[in-house]
């Protein structure tokens, strides 16, 4: 008897459809309805405890590393300490002024804007291959591979393979040799043509990822809304226009999301190519130096603190502009 | 745009018109463009791979190797890059991380969507605003806590940041478990099953689909991250794939064939998982990456 009393009171109770209803994110709370039962006081105890079990080490992972360094992160940002010493002091807001004072440290933020031009171009093409794809093509799914693989390569190996590619005298030199455009250029030397080339290989990075998260929010449009369009005399066009290009905007601000915040933190690519000389240093960059190489660990907090606000703020923007309406695709 | 000067249908309908060809054409030239742009820098880099180092340093980077079977370059690659004890520290890191993040999302899963408890809402909205904070924005401070708990220079650092940042692998399987029906569970505890014992008995086993993408989300992820063993594990003899190949760069420096034979000895592994699922490493990041 007691056992029946037990399963009564914590089964769960019964759910709607999963996925029926519009999520509004990937976990929705549900309505908390527990049927009222009336265990022994051990049994309740241990069904009290029983979720609590399964999520201690992940709450606990959670909040030491994710919530501990966010918080440490703000503390230290007021603070001048060197990373190892004991003593530390209150300097109030002096990181924060330093860091948008010093034009040397405020330059970071112009080069992101690299990234962010390339990461629009990226989009753009992106867009227009997930279009072409998603209709009848010959070699299709070779097409589709040889645009995904580059996001699937290491950083490191992508570095080396475009210092290769970008030597003066190098593949790039002697491609365009081949088209007629002589000359030896210091694509990575340059300080006007380093953060361009950088940002291009960013972009052939991460061309794949975009164009395979497009590519299946297209798919998972009906086809038979295709071809009522097409009873209706739409053209091709139309169809982008008024089929695709509504149908996965959600999954277009996501990506958008993800070019932003991925052009503010860009690290690996101009790291390991450069290491930030030329002009090409990233707030990333810049961020782990101040820290790691030159101790000022309150100065690079109020680095990191002012790109975590800014990342909060535009995936704010954005959940304020799309509503995550049914971003689900699976 | 075009709207007013296509025919109705016309682009669909009559494949032989004028333009229509056009438009074909230009569709094929701008894929084949596209993979010529994506391939080349790979294919010189394989090419270089082969080269002597004579050949390397006189002939032009389009000019194909003399000898396809020369594979001095990767004998050296491997052996002084120590490419085997690296692939070594990849393989234990990657294999307890993925397995602790499968547990420990399927765990958070498992909690939140089949139990009502308090501050069963709070504990959401800590995991849902946590995925909104990018890593790389919190390693200063991350870095303290490491060094707090005296593991920083191990291979325990990384594993305990792939498993405890990872918020996108709890999302996957948040969303994968509602759709197992509650009814089973609830048969299994009607028969007197533990907690423990329906998780790991029926829920576990169902949640492959959702454990397959992880899995591959996850194992690219850290096969490929540099940032986290760069700063965490600086010693040369822990060195990953990522930061062993990151030191060729200075006893190399001008040797590019052996750089390149690093490189390729890296890309082919993910080359190969690459061609043999294909269809789950698609469905994986574009799950991974709707949450």
């Amino acid at each position: 008897m007691a056992q029946t009393a037990d399963t009564a009171a914590s089964a769960h109770p019964a759910q709607p459809a999963p996925g029926g209803g519009p999520a509004t994110s990937a976990i929705s709370a549900r309505p908390t309805g527990l049927r009222p039962g009336r265990p022994r006081p051990r049994r309740a105890l241990l069904r009290k405890a029983t979720p609590w079990l399964f999520l201690a080490v992940p709450v606990a992972l959670l909040l030491t590393f994710t919530y501990t360094p966010v918080a440490n992160m703000l503390y230290y940002s007021f603070t001048d300490w060197d990373g190892f010493s004991p003593d530390r002091k209150l300097v109030g807001t002096a990181n924060y002024s330093e860091l948008f004072t010093r034009p040397d440290l405020f330059r970071v933020f112009f080069v992101s804007l690299f990234y962010l031009a390339s990461g629009a171009v990226q989009m753009v093409l992106a867009l227009y291959f997930a279009t072409v794809l998603s209709f009848n093509v010959r070699f299709r799914n070779f097409f589709k591979g040889v645009l995904f693989f580059p996001y699937l390569i290491n950083g490191v190996a992508i570095g080396f393979v475009f210092l290769y590619f970008f030597q003066p005298g190098g593949t790039l030199d002697s491609v365009l040799r081949l088209a007629g455009i002589h000359g030896e250029h210091l694509w990575l030397g340059d300080p006007k043509l380093a953060n361009w080339s950088l940002a291009s290989v960013s972009l052939w990075r991460y061309l794949g990822l975009n164009f395979v998260l497009f590519l299946g929010a297209i798919q998972s449009i009906p086809g038979e809304i295709y071809e009522a369009a097409d009873l209706d005399g739409a053209n091709r066009w139309h169809q982008v226009r008024y089929l695709i290009l509504p149908g996965i905007r959600p999954v277009v601000s996501l990506a958008a999301i993800l070019v932003v915040s991925g052009s503010l933190s860009a690290f690996e690519i101009p790291y390991i190519m450069t290491g930030g000389s030329n002009g090409t240093t990233t707030f990333v960059i810049q961020t782990v130096k101040l820290a790691f190489q030159f101790n000022k660990v309150g100065l690079a907090s109020a680095a990191a603190v002012v790109l975590l606000g800014i990342v909060l703020v535009v995936t704010w923007i954005q959940r304020i502009l799309v509503p995550d309406e049914g971003v689900d695709l699976t | 745009m075009s709207s007013s000067t296509a025919p109705a249908g016309g682009a669909a309908r009559a494949p032989r018109s004028a333009r229509a060809r056009v438009a074909v054409t230009g569709k094929y030239l701008s894929l084949v463009a596209a993979a010529v742009a994506t391939l080349l820098p790979l294919v010189v880099v394989f090419m270089a791979a082969f080269k002597s180092e004579t050949e390397s340093q006189n002939g032009g980077p389009l000019q194909p190797p003399h000898d396809w079977f020369n594979f001095h370059n990767f004998q050296v690659a491997f052996s002084k890059g120590h490419m085997l004890r690296a692939f070594g520290n990849t393989a234990f890191i990657l294999v307890l991380s993925v397995t602790g993040t499968v547990l420990i999302g399927s765990m958070t899963a498992y909690a939140i969507d089949r139990y009502r408890f308090r501050l069963r809402r709070l504990t959401i909205g800590l995991f849902l605003l946590a995925a909104l904070v990018p890593g790389v924005t919190t390693q200063v401070a991350t870095f303290q806590i490491i060094n707090s708990f005296g593991i920083f220079d191990t291979r325990w650092a990384p594993i305990a940041l792939y498993m405890g940042t990872d918020i996108v692998s709890i999302m996957i399987f948040l969303q994968f478990m509602r759709s197992i029906p509650v009814s089973l569970d609830e048969a299994a505890r009607i028969d007197g099953a533990s907690a423990l014992r329906i998780y790991f008995q029926v829920i576990l086993p169902l949640m492959k689909p959702a454990i397959a993408t992880v899995v591959i989300v996850k194992g690219v992820v850290i096969y490929n991250d540099f940032y986290t063993p760069f700063l965490y594990m600086p010693s040369p003899d822990l060195g990953v794939i990522s930061t062993s190949l990151y030191y060729f760069k200075g006893p190399y420096g001008a040797h590019w064939e052996i750089i390149c034979a690093g490189a390729v000895l890296v890309i082919i592994p993910t080359l190969v998982v690459f061609l043999f699922l294909q269809r789950f490493i698609y469905n994986g990041f574009t799950r991974g990456a709707m949450k």
